[in-house]
């Protein structure tokens, strides 16, 4: 049984196929008892890390340990790991029943030990009643749960899953998220998870590894990964993003300074260390940047410099628009834009804004009962600025 | 549901009239043959008899059947042995590849069939070139004939019919689901055990298809026993062939042709119920599931609140 705390780690893993190298020096460690998805679009790999581990596939270099062995070379009916298949996979010629209890007779499991488990098995996926059909005479959404209960009931280190739901239609698709996530939580395996659908990684996962072109972009929880990406990939791939390229014109708070240092974090009780935006995290930098010819103060765990470029990075629901009436100016940072198009979706509104530099932005206004009209009108001009400390910024390479 | 196909029923009706005017009537007309007397002049006399059954009842047919049984089964059975690794690894070669190596399957039938029986008498005679090779490796100290006889005549049907066994194969391996074998590995069958509970019940109809098509043919031929077998053999094939063209009997070999066609009609009927029995018996299990399908809506449930689900599903509908 498991007695690692890490179940999974892969230490400089590269696969080529011919001459695609659909791995590139991957290292990733997985924790027993997490639920892993690994996300990233078609061809990145995600498939290629899973066989992998199930053995289908071996490894050009580096190594592949289950549960602290290295398993290189053992071939897939020797490891304990079990998979859901994309399509299945379940054997057409047998019943249900059979199908299940296919991996405890490979193990000689006796009889009626076998009779019971199945039967728990298929009581677990609410499927008791249907022991003796055949697959093809299943739905889809039946059929999920007959490839997951053959899988489980061999008790595995980890259960790998690729892309399990792509066959079932939206609704279903939701359901089966909330099942197989407690489906996890109750059997306590480990679960890897594979999808291209970064709603689906969020709404399931205790981490998500994002992958880009055989390559590891960040592994982290879903809430990091969304408001922390740690690249423009990562940034665009789980969500809309808007990106306004700025630079730094000043550091004002510097964590690696010397203590008493000018720009050093004010010791606690004196009245700069009150002045500090109460949000702001140990570790966060301050600094003032130029964005489209209005300085604003921005943060970022990063170490920047006077004069780096920067790309600050806002999700639609970080901005905050502001109608002005005309002769006015707001007495915060903001840029100036003119709404462009306004789409009702229930529950937010969404925008598309003009800076006046010619930018385009994406914002989403959410209702509030209290709050003042969120319905623009295509022209109207706005004030944009965005919540103190919601930016991300990332060294801007291009520049 | 309603719609018209002219075309359809069209093309079935010309398969059926073709069907009965070619297959259907013949057959009865042999059948008819089979309680006529034999003619002197006319080949038959319109004279009813069971007589022409009771001449078959006679050891020596007895025993000419059960040895065309024996050998077509035998060459089926070697057919089956040869052309299964054979058909496996054209369906798991290359994709590129496969059309060349069926290729290879098919280029015999370039030749008249005749023509290659003839053929094999070079190589199986009395120093030709089996014995050759034989004396060669030292395997035999002088010339050996494996001309006319059975062996011969196992020989030249498994070499004939070997393509009617791979092809059917080919075309139910190919269409093997493969990522079914991952799955077995997955969950901790050897290759052997994948083999066995996965790909061996999934290619069954080729298997059957191809025995059919090897066992009947090779259970009629006359041509390949005549030419390898000599006077040594005589199958039921060359037994009915003889009393239509030597003996001129026609009604004897009407009597026999008639026992063999309802040995193969007996046979095809004996696996047809097998199967449907399995089939049955599987209707059956479905049905008990199918009798609570109806409560429980597809996906309605939770894993872990099944009943909950329920409900919440019925609300939702
Ligand atoms: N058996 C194979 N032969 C050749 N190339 C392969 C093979 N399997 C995967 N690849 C290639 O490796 C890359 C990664 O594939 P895969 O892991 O299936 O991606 P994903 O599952 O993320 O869509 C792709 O470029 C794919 O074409
Ligand atoms: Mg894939």
């Amino acid at each position: 049984m498991a007695d690692q705390e890490h179940i999974i780690e892969l230490r400089g893993v590269t696969k080529t196929f011919e001459d695609t190298v659909a791995l590139d020096s991957i290292d990733l460690t997985i924790r027993n008892g997490e639920f892993l998805t690994l996300l990233g679009p078609s061809g990145c790999g995600k498939t290629t890390i899973l066989r992998l581990l199930s053995g289908f596939e071996q490894p050009t270099a580096g190594e592949v340990r289950i549960n602290g062995q290295v398993v290189n070379r053992v071939p897939p009916e020797q490891r304990q790991v079990n998979t859901v298949f994309q399509n299945y996979a379940l054997f057409p010629h047998m019943t249900v029943r059979d199908n299940v209890a296919f991996g405890l007779k490979m193990q000689g499991v006796a009889a009626d030990e076998t009779a019971r488990r199945v039967h728990d098995a298929l009581r677990m996926v609410h499927l008791e009643t249907f022991a003796d059909r055949k697959p093809r005479q299943l739905s889809g959404g039946q059929q999920q749960r007959v490839a997951i209960a053959r899988a489980v009931i061999n008790n595995p280190l980890v259960l790998l899953l690729d892309e399990p739901f792509s066959a079932l239609d939206f609704k279903l698709r939701k359901q089966m998220q909330l099942e197989i996530k407690h489906l996890q939580r109750q059997l306590g395996i480990t679960f890897v998870f594979v999808t291209h659908d970064q709603e689906e990684a969020f709404a399931m996962s205790d981490r998500v590894v994002v992958m880009n072109e055989g390559r590891i972009e960040q592994i982290g929880a879903p809430k990091e990964i969304y408001e922390e990406p740690a690249n423009m990939y990562v940034a665009r791939f789980v969500g809309d993003i808007n990106a306004l390229p700025g630079r730094i014109d000043a550091v004002r708070l510097d964590w690696s300074a010397a203590p008493g240092a000018p720009l050093a974090p004010p010791a606690p009780g004196t009245p700069e260390h009150a002045a500090l935006p109460p949000d702001l995290k140990p570790g966060e930098h301050l600094y003032d940047a130029t964005v489209g010819g209005t300085v604003f103060p921005v943060r970022s765990p990063r170490r920047l410099a006077p004069g780096d470029a920067v790309q600050v990075l806002l999700r639609p629901e970080d901005l905050r628009i502001d109608r002005i009436a005309v002769a006015e100016t707001p007495d915060w940072p903001h840029l100036w834009g003119r709404i462009e198009e306004s789409v009702y979706k229930g529950a937010t509104v969404d925008l598309v804004i003009t800076l006046d530099d010619g930018q385009r932005l994406m914002a989403a206004e959410f209702f509030n009962e209290d709050d003042e009209d969120i319905n623009y009108n295509p022209g109207e001009r706005v004030a944009v600025s965005w919540v103190d400390g919601w930016e991300v910024l990332l060294p801007d390479d291009a520049a | 549901m309603t719609r018209r196909r002219p075309f359809r029923t069209a093309s079935i009706a010309v398969v059926w009239l073709w069907l009965g005017l070619f297959a259907l009537l013949p057959n009865l007309g042999l059948l008819l043959v089979t309680f006529l007397e034999r003619g002197e002049s006319d080949f038959v006399s319109l004279v009813f008899t069971w007589d022409n059954y009771a001449r078959l009842a006679d050891p020596v047919f007895v025993r000419i059947l059960g040895e065309s049984l024996w050998l077509a089964a035998a060459s089926t059975l070697v057919c089956l042995l040869i052309g299964y690794p054979f058909a496996y690894a054209v369906a798991t070669a290359r994709r590129g590849l496969r059309p060349w190596l069926l290729l290879l399957v098919v280029i015999p039938f370039w030749t008249n069939s005749l023509i290659r029986t003839y053929a094999l008498i070079i190589i199986l005679k009395s120093q030709g070139i089996a014995s050759n090779v034989l004396m060669a490796l030292g395997l035999v100290s002088e010339p050996v004939s494996f001309m006319y006889g059975e062996f011969a005549v196992f020989t030249g049907l498994t070499y004939t019919l070997l393509p009617f066994m791979i092809l059917p194969l080919y075309a139910s391996i190919e269409k093997l689901d493969k990522r079914l074998l991952d799955a077995a590995k997955d969950l901790g069958a050897s290759s052997l055990r994948a083999f066995w509970h996965v790909t061996l019940p999934l290619t069954l109809p080729g298997i059957v298809a191809g025995c059919m098509l090897v066992f009947l043919p090779s259970l009629g031929c006359f041509y390949i026993p005549e030419i390898l077998g000599g006077a040594k053999s005589m199958l039921i094939g060359n037994f009915i062939k003889n009393q239509f063209l030597v003996a001129r009997d026609w009604p004897l070999g009407a009597a026999a042709s008639t026992i063999m066609t309802a040995l193969l009609v007996l046979m095809i009927i004996g696996y047809w119920l097998s199967s449907r029995r399995v089939a049955l018996r599987e209707r059956k299990g479905a049905d008990t599931g199918a009798a609570t399908a109806g409560r429980t809506p597809d996906g309605g449930h939770d894993m872990t609140h099944g009943a909950d689900g329920a409900r919440r599903a019925r609300g939702r509908a």
